[in-house]
């Protein structure tokens, strides 16, 4: 049961990163979001041999995790985990696009490994800018940027409810499985007859807790939205934020510096 | 069957984000409008109890693995299509920041795949229509079953699809499924007998639970409607993938239409071929030696993309009509669903 357990560990601290007080955690949650998109969509955008435009885009990680004092690490740790299923799908091309497209000296490099390389540079840029989003902002902000930006109001209030009893109800399961566990040496009885039931009835608790927690809410004044603590302004910070960025998105889209750079280097020593 | 964003280009995204938030924006009123408020807390404590089951292993009699519960389906049966896939969607949200599983811009596609399908599609249009007003206990078995796995079907099959169509990836339309769905096949079986087992489990228990969800608003869900949208849906993915998958065949054909045409998947006809010609003329990839390479084989790329242009029309035209035709079929069964409906319902009042 340790898996459990560990999941929860990690996800608790991503969760605390975001009770930070640097001024990237101060700055109201719509631009982090903003710009998060920005960056996903124009990394997504590029074609799919393209591996050296890519990189320049590291700069928007690197730069996040350096203001806001996130623990690198960590987070590169969490990312690598999950890497590995793009890769499932993207280690195919090699197989299957065997046309030589690069000559680096004597070694040729097909467009499978160039797209395979390119795919696996994706998946670092997108899932490391997604934790980051989380780690500097927190989600019950998220959730708010986003009902600010048009999502519905029923969906953001069930979202933080889900998110207010996602801790209490996997310690529960956790420690039923670990009852389960204990019960079951060398692993009989964790078929799925003691598991159908286990979960049946952390489902029925789950049920009674949810309307208990709805009858206590309404005792308590609840109205059908989350009360706020702090509120955030959209102000000239913000602006600053979103447009540099996106700024500089846009321009590392249309113009690749990694090249030019490199065009510049080679006609240097040659 | 998550799907990340490395794997996914900007049109499919930003379709499938739209198709999910149009999705959301729906269920959303729908609950508002139709529900007491109680609802909402609820299906927030049953998304946070879908997370903590799926923590949860079984070991797989016969095969030495494990596995855990998917629950669309399950959450269907709870909580009705609309709140169901309102449920499935935050599950997916959080996954995707906590856990980085699927990507932020792949949302779309994973609340798509793992929310409209179960929800929308197999519950109503299958689950109900075979379960009947009193099912036996037997027969709940094998309509669970057989409803898992078709939503386990449909769901893969859409990922293989937007993944194919992306075209970051390069593994064939065929290979792909075929790898895809036999997996999924079983284990849809497995996540069958387990929604079966745990809402018999319910039944048992407190049977009152599963009574609001099978009465709900169902009366209200126009058939008309859903035939209207899959009409749309069918012909337009009639157009658009069967316009692709002509073209898809030929890997090697394929990629040279992309190194002479740019990035974009579908041919748009003669001002897109002039657009991408343009691209490629003002593009530059000295780093990777592409304008070599492209010209190694010109003699063969300019004729194969001019020849190939009515033959898409062509396959288009014919994807549009094929789904017609399928969709009168689905129409026609549908009606007489309804019309078996709608005797049982008058054969017991």
């Amino acid at each position: 049961m340790a898996s459990i357990d560990a999941a929860l560990l990690d996800f608790q601290r991503l969760d605390r990163l975001a009770a930070g007080s640097s001024a990237l955690h101060r700055l109201d949650p719509r631009a982090k979001v903003l710009v998060v998109l920005v960056f996903l969509v124009s990394v997504i955008s590029f074609g799919r041999y393209q591996l050296s435009a890519l990189l320049p885009f590291f700069v928007f990680p690197a730069v996040l995790i350096g203001c806001a004092d996130l623990p690198a690490g960590y987070l590169a740790r969490k990312v690598a985990l999950v890497c590995p299923f793009a890769l499932v799908v993207g280690i195919f091309n090699p197989l299957v696009d065997t046309e030589i497209m690069v000559h680096l000296g004597p070694v040729a490099i097909s467009g499978g490994w160039l797209s395979c390389a390119s795919i696996l540079v994706r998946a670092l840029l997108t899932v490391s800018a997604a934790l980051i989003l989380v780690a500097t902002t927190g989600f019950p902000a998220i959730c708010r940027a986003l009902e600010q930006l048009g999502m519905p109001k029923v969906f953001a209030v069930q979202l933080l409810f889900l998110y207010r009893y996602l801790f209490v109800l996997a310690e529960e399961g956790g420690r039923a499985a670990r009852a389960r566990e204990l019960r079951s040496f060398g692993n009989k009885g964790q078929g799925m007859a003691s598991y159908s039931s286990l979960i049946g009835s952390l489902l029925l608790k789950t049920w009674q807790r949810a309307e208990r927690i709805h009858m206590a809410m309404l005792a308590r004044g609840f109205t059908g939205a989350f009360q706020v603590r702090q509120h955030y302004r959209f102000g000239r910070p913000e602006f600053l934020y979103l447009c540099s960025w996106s700024a500089l998105f846009v321009l590392l889209r249309l113009f690749n510096p990694a090249e030019l750079f490199g065009a510049f280097l080679t006609g240097l020593f040659s | 069957m998550h799907m990340a964003d490395a794997l996914l280009s900007p049109a499919v995204g930003g379709t499938m984000w739209a198709a999910s938030a149009g999705t959301i924006a729906y269920c959303s009123a729908k609950v508002k409008r139709d529900l007491d408020d109680r609802k909402v807390p609820l299906m927030g404590v049953l998304g946070a109890f879908l997370f903590a089951a799926q923590m949860i292993n079984f070991s797989i009699p016969g095969t030495g693995s494990s596995g855990h519960l998917g629950g669309g389906l399950l959450l269907a049966i709870l909580l009705g299509p609309h709140a169901a896939f309102l449920t499935i969607a935050s599950v997916l949200l959080v996954q995707a920041l906590f856990f980085a599983d699927g990507g932020l811009l792949a949302l779309g596609c994973n609340i798509f795949n793992m929310g409209f399908f179960p929800a929308f599609v197999v519950y109503p249009l299958v689950y109900r229509n075979l379960m009947g007003t009193r099912p036996s206990r037997s027969r709940e078995t094998w309509v669970t079953v057989f409803c898992a796995m078709i939503g386990l079907q449909l769901g893969p099959l859409a990922v293989v699809l937007e993944t194919v169509a992306s075209g970051i990836a390069e593994l064939p339309f065929e290979t792909f499924l075929l790898l895809m769905l036999p997996i999924h096949l079983a284990i849809g079986l497995v996540e069958g007998v387990v929604t079966s087992a745990i809402v018999s489990f319910v039944r048992k228990a407190r049977p009152e639970l599963l009574e609001p969800a099978a009465a709900a608003s169902f009366a209200t869900w126009s058939l008309r409607r859903v035939l209207v949208g899959f009409l749309l849906l069918a012909v337009a993915t009639g157009g658009v993938v069967s316009a692709f998958a002509s073209k898809d065949p030929d890997g090697l054909e394929w990629a040279i239409a992309r190194i002479t045409g740019g990035s974009e998947l579908q041919p748009r006809g003669p001002l897109h071929q002039t657009l991408a010609r343009l691209q490629g003329k003002v593009v530059l990839f000295p780093d990777y030696d592409f304008p070599k390479s492209a010209s190694k084989t010109e003699p063969a790329a300019p004729a194969k993309v001019e020849h190939s242009l009515p033959v898409h029309s062509g396959t288009s035209l014919a994807g549009m009509v094929g789904s017609l035709v399928v969709l009168l079929l689905v129409v026609l069964s549908g009606l007489i669903l309804k019309k078996r409906n709608l005797r049982k319902v008058y054969g017991i009042h």
